[in-house]
């Protein structure tokens, strides 16, 4: 998991409703938990406050990449709540990528965030080597949800 | 996303800086079997100066990931092995959320 986390749900809903949950800024804000501020355009910051007591003044800030309809939209954020008073412009961003596929019963969503770790590899010293015990999770997760319909 | 506490993302967020330099991980990387080293010892072999080094030792001792030991009149630095072990927790973390959002969504769209 150095690099990535991924994962895949099956909806019992159409694609088209699963890109609307997905692509329209309230939609995506009822269910994420975001109050944003305007639409998601593709190379548009989309920006908001989020929802949850704990989090005060933290804002939720995108940049939205790709929006190809009803198959992938993607984002690169920084995988930081944020802090108003603490600069993040100089740190890591992540690829959030949402990938649509029709299915027999609904919808398979897969959501992969990347970028965790741009360090190239012939560089990491041993000790952060962090994928070993990730990856084995995450296919786990994934056999969950696509196994139990989760 | 939401439950992110603050404090601990302001640690977790500067740990990532920290490792987000190439200079910074040879450093790490001479640290990473655990003996304490000099600052001479982290700066040979490298194109910076031991001023650009020291400063840089000070980003990775404010981010956790390293500390400084004194050995008679010399001050020597080490890697702490917890902070790695936090890295690999916050990743796991934002899995978990990640797993939140989506029973979210499905609730959502399925209603």
């Amino acid at each position: 998991m150095s690099d990535r986390i991924e994962k895949s749900i099956e909806l019992k809903a159409p694609v088209s409703r699963v890109w609307r949950a997905l692509t329209d800024y309230r939609e995506f804000g009822t269910w994420f938990g975001v109050t944003l501020e305007g639409p998601f355009a593709p190379g548009k910051v989309a920006g908001g406050r989020i929802n949850h007591p704990e989090c005060g003044q933290l804002r939720f800030e995108c940049t939205v990449q790709k929006m190809e309809p009803e198959r992938l939209f993607s984002f690169t954020w920084h995988p930081y709540a944020k802090d108003p008073k603490y600069d993040y412009s100089k740190e890591l961003q992540t690829l959030v990528e949402f990938t649509l596929e029709k299915t027999a019963t609904g919808t398979l969503l897969r959501v992969v965030e990347s970028g965790f770790d741009k360090i190239p590899p012939g560089r990491r010293p041993e000790a952060f080597r962090m994928n070993d015990r990730g990856w084995s999770i995450q296919m786990e997760n994934i056999a969950k949800h696509v196994g139990h319909g989760r | 996303m939401a439950a992110r506490g603050s404090a601990a993302l302001k640690t977790r967020a500067s740990l990532f800086a920290a490792l987000g330099d190439e200079t910074r991980l040879s450093v790490l990387a001479k640290l990473s079997d655990g003996a304490p080293q000099s600052i001479a010892r982290l700066t040979d072999g490298t194109h910076v100066s031991r001023q650009a080094v020291t400063k840089h030792l000070r980003v990775l001792e404010n981010a956790g990931v390293v500390r400084s030991v004194r050995a008679g009149r010399e001050t020597r630095f080490e890697i702490v092995p917890k902070s790695i072990d936090q890295a690999r927790d916050w990743l796991d973390d934002i899995s978990r959320q990640w797993d939140d959002a989506l029973a979210r969504l499905k609730s959502f769209v399925e209603d």
